[in-house]
């Protein structure tokens, strides 16, 4: 499936020997072990690594979490320095958004997305491959700080000008986040060009757009949206870096520049950013309920209609994060206007959701409780969304922790609690164990407890004017009951998390195991054995319907007729076509990763050479992927795959 | 696979293997450009909003500007993408010898270009004193106009690699040298392109500072010698040796990457007008 008809392949079936080859382009084989996890082109196992990376920098951002709300569990507390402090919450902000709910995203995108098309791999896997390598240089770079002597990021996951200037951080501890936000620029962009094309070009037959799982259109949606806003960032940090580089003045007020352009170029790409965190979850949400109310997803059409709509306007709203920065009546009205037309598709969608649960059979298993929980918090988070819609409230409550309150409960209570459930939905699929019921709804109880003590509090610290960012604060202000809530409710929310995961690794050595098609599923990525074969589908797929594998299991004599003529066809060509695995997607990252290093963490006099190095490194990487060629190699299918 | 790929007649437009019939390469591509739309959006919306707003003191365009030369090399910049169209239109005939001079003149082309801009910037900096640190506008201009340049330099680079790898042979395992040739075959076509830019440039200073041919031939005697050799290892390199694997199934890759040139040759259409047309207006 990954081939164009243009494609020249050297096939390594039964009839034809592979070809000798020059030794630079050395093909590694290796199924298992170290080298085979760095050569990797397979969906599956990109994505499994995009997953163990995320939750790694999920439980590295928590832990940065925990740490802020001890200090903040008393007035006047010493736990930690007004900088370290700076430091936490700019890397707790970083570390949540871009190393651990997108490329937790991005494993679901990378794992589910093409076995719920029909497809064999993503449309260019050593891409992928680089994607995913970027990403880890990418997460690697802007954790360097912590082992500087200039210590960590500390100018806010927003970056404003002019704090993040030479004048005001002279140090490189801004120049890693700007490197490493670049890096996973690169990395996302890249990965969503690949998915969009996988979407478009690799469906199985009979997979009409208008049939593609929610998650799937979903994927596409935000895939566009990364490939859309990202490049204002990438622009924002060019500037950035060229200003503390260069010397240029594109945020330097005494020669002319203006802050406030940072703001516009942050977040024509923040607010889309929001999305890309929330349409994944709500695309999991679309799969999760469905399958455990027994009964098809109600309104299809306006759930996916809505999703786009809600990523169409994500680019029109960007300004609602400005109001008070006296942009003018005109346009203060406007986007608070367009911010409010937001909260009409995302309706829609709820209602969508309640309309699936009603008269379903509802299975209240533990990925149900999760995507409950997600349904209830994500829409408290958008009532409270609703309310700094309009401006002159928002005047009132910007910079306070009732917006603090706000978007936890919508990137925890939402965007958490979807991937949270989506890895119980799918781990079954993925490892070929079941969680336990009772550990995992203890796991849930616990952190939907822990989750709205920490957080629910921080509404009334915010209106009783309880700024964001501030270390410590004083005795008689009357915020120190709510204080210490949250921080008792975050060492529960820790707890329950801690729960989670160590149930998680249990059952990855101990579960119980499971045959294929455990949820009883609706869509393809369940018709297959758990875990899924390397190729995925023995035979490809012809889908008759929206729920294509219910369909299946609905009309087995038919699909059988049609998977033994599928099957028959494969064999003329060989078996089934794998691309080889590469290690020039590694080779290349490393030397992005070896000259951005160069670039921002090494002092001058240093600079241009490590940094040449890297870039040579690169170039070698690129030079050598692209005259290997994508060329690939025949297998046969499994017996028992081949049966359904 | 390849030798069954150049008898079957070749559909350029529509991919079978596809859901929609769009080859994947060139979705990639076309997916990429929007992304790239916003990316150049940005740098020139950065412009034009500084441009809106110039601090006091800020140098003016015409006195530093020169339209003669820049119109010159917009359009010999218009003309390159003829050539990539020409190129492309060439592989999908199957015609591999008209598409490798259409390749070369897009690649000169597209030098050509740079050269101007190289002597461009040279000239801003030494003779109009308007540098990246100087003023807003300059961190602007040479941030916007850069950047398109750095475009350009890639696609010059990727043309290059494409011109070379049209030379591999069809059965590498037989010819064990071929890769050492290729990698310096990119490199001889390189150093063309960088020695004859250097050479052109120190061309041009002596013939505005009067001083004489004689002064041009003992200045830049190494540039000239490392001309000489790079053309002559490229001619070397370019002789036909024995049947390619390069072939109309490739037309692909070619027209991939003349997305990617004519989308550059766009944006800076717009960066002319937007920055230079506009100051004239």
């Amino acid at each position: 499936m990954s081939m164009d008809a243009s494609v020249k392949t050297h096939f390594t079936g039964s009839e034809a020997p592979a070809p000798t080859r020059a030794a630079v382009f050395w093909r590694p084989t290796a199924k298992t072990g170290f080298v085979s996890w760095l050569t990797t082109v397979d969906h599956k196992k990109i994505g499994f690594l995009y997953g163990v990376f995320a939750l790694f920098f999920f439980l590295v951002g928590g832990f940065e979490a925990l740490l802020i709300r001890i200090q903040l569990a008393v007035p006047n507390n010493d736990f930690l320095t007004a900088q370290r402090y700076n430091e936490l919450f700019t890397m707790h902000g970083t570390t949540m958004i871009f190393l651990a709910v997108m490329p937790l995203s991005a494993a679901f995108f990378n794992y589910i997305m093409p076995l719920q098309i029909g497809a064999r791999d993503v449309a260019f896997p050593r891409l992928n491959a680089f994607s995913l390598w970027t990403f880890v240089a990418g997460a690697i770079v802007i954790n360097l700080g912590w082992f500087m002597p200039d210590g960590a990021p500390d100018g806010g996951w927003f970056g404003y000008a002019p704090l993040t200037s030479k004048q005001f951080s002279p140090d490189h501890s801004i120049d890693t986040w700007v490197m490493g936000l670049q890096l996973l620029g690169v990395a996302s962009i890249a990965a969503s060009l690949n998915f969009i094309v996988t979407i478009i070009n690799l469906r199985a037959p009979g997979m009409t757009m208008m049939r593609l799982p929610v998650f799937t259109w979903m994927t596409l949606v935000t895939a566009f949206l990364i490939v859309l806003s990202f490049p204002a960032i990438t622009i924002a940090l060019v500037e950035l870096m060229m200003d503390r580089l260069f010397g240029t003045s594109f945020f330097e007020v005494s020669n002319g520049g203006m802050p406030i352009l940072w703001q516009h170029l942050f977040w024509i790409f923040g607010h889309p950013e929001v999305y890309i965190l929330i349409l994944p979850a709500m695309g999991i949400i679309s799969e999760i309920l469905p399958t455990f109310s027994r009964k098809p997803l109600f309104g299809y059409p306006i759930v996916v209609f809505s999703g786009a709509t809600i990523g169409f306007l994500g680019f029109a709203v960007w300004s609602h994060h400005m109001f008070t920065t006296g942009m003018g009546t005109v346009a203060t009205a406007a986007f608070a206007l367009a911010t409010m037309a937001i909260a009409v598709p995302t309706g829609v969608k709820i209602f969508n959701w309640i309309g699936t649960l009603w008269g379903g059979h509802l299975m209240m298993r533990t990925p149900m409780m999760f995507a409950l929980g997600f349904v209830w918090m994500f829409m408290m988070g958008g009532f409270s969304g609703i309310m700094h819609s309009a401006a002159p409230a928002d005047a009132q409550q910007q910079d306070s922790y009732f917006v603090v309150a706000h978007f936890h409960y919508v990137l925890i209570g939402g965007s958490i609690f979807a991937l949270l459930a989506g890895i119980h939905y799918w781990f079954p699929l993925m490892f070929g164990r079941k969680v336990s019921e009772f550990w995992g709804k203890l796991s849930f109880w616990v952190i939907f407890a822990g989750f709205n003590i920490t957080f629910f509090p921080m509404h009334f610290l915010g209106l009783n004017g309880m700024p964001r960012r501030t270390f410590t604060y004083d005795e008689n202000l009357g915020w120190n009951a709510p204080n210490f809530i949250a921080t008792v409710g975050a060492m529960i929310l820790g707890l329950g998390i801690f729960v989670y995961f160590a149930v998680m690794v249990y059952t990855y050595f101990r579960g119980e195991k499971v045959k294929r098609d455990y949820w009883d599923g609706r869509t393809l990525e369940w018709s297959l054995p758990s875990p899924p074969p390397e190729y995925n589908f023995a035979v490809t797929p012809t889908v008759h319907a929206r729920d294509a594998w219910w369909y299946e299991k609905e009309h087995k004599e038919e699909i059988a007729k049609e998977k033994a003529e599928h099957a028959k066809e494969d064999a003329a060509h060989g078996g089934i076509h794998m691309p080889f695995q590469s290690i020039y997607p590694f080779v290349t990252s490393v030397g992005i990763l070896i000259g951005a290093i160069g670039v921002c963490a090494v002092d001058y006099g240093h600079k241009l050479p490590v940094a040449l190095a890297g870039g040579a490194i690169m170039l070698i990487g690129i030079y050598l992927w692209a005259m290997e060629g994508n060329e690939g190699y025949h297998i046969q299918p499994n017996e028992e795959d081949l049966k359904s | 696979m390849s030798s069954h790929a150049a008898h079957a007649p070749i559909d350029h437009h529509h991919d079978h293997t596809t859901s929609t019939g769009i080859p994947n390469k060139k979705l990639l591509m076309w997916t990429f450009l929007a992304s790239d739309c916003m990316f150049f959006g940005m740098l020139i919306a950065t412009h034009l909003v500084y441009r809106l707003h110039p601090p006091p003191g800020a140098p003016a365009a015409q006195d530093i500007f020169s339209i003669e030369l820049t119109s010159f090399s917009t359009f010999i910049l218009l003309m390159s993408s003829l050539m990539m169209a020409l190129a492309v239109n060439a592989i999908q005939k199957g015609n591999l010898k008209s598409m490798r001079w259409s390749l070369l003149t897009t690649i000169v082309f597209g030098a050509i270009f740079l050269w101007c801009q190289v002597y461009e910037f040279d000239h801003f900096v030494k003779d109009r004193n308007f540098t990246l640190t100087n003023s807003l506008f300059g961190s602007t201009f040479y941030t916007l106009t850069g950047t398109h340049g750095t475009h350009v330099a890639i696609g010059v680079l990727w043309l290059i690699m494409m011109y070379v790898r049209s030379f591999q042979p069809r059965d590498t395992a037989k010819d064990r040298t071929w890769f050492l040739r290729n990698v310096l075959h990119v490199a001889a076509v390189t150093g063309v392109v960088l020695f004859a830019m250097f050479a052109v440039l120190n061309l041009v200073h002596v013939i505005q500072a009067g001083t004489g041919l004689g002064a041009f031939f003992s200045g830049s005697i190494w540039l000239l010698v490392g001309l000489a050799v790079t053309t002559a290892a490229s001619v070397h390199f370019a002789k036909p040796r024995g049947p390619v694997a390069f072939d109309e199934s490739n037309a692909i890759d070619v027209e991939s990457m003349g997305l990617y040139w004519h989308f550059v040759d766009i944006v800076w259409i717009v960066i002319f007008t937007a920055v230079y047309l506009l100051e004239y207006v």
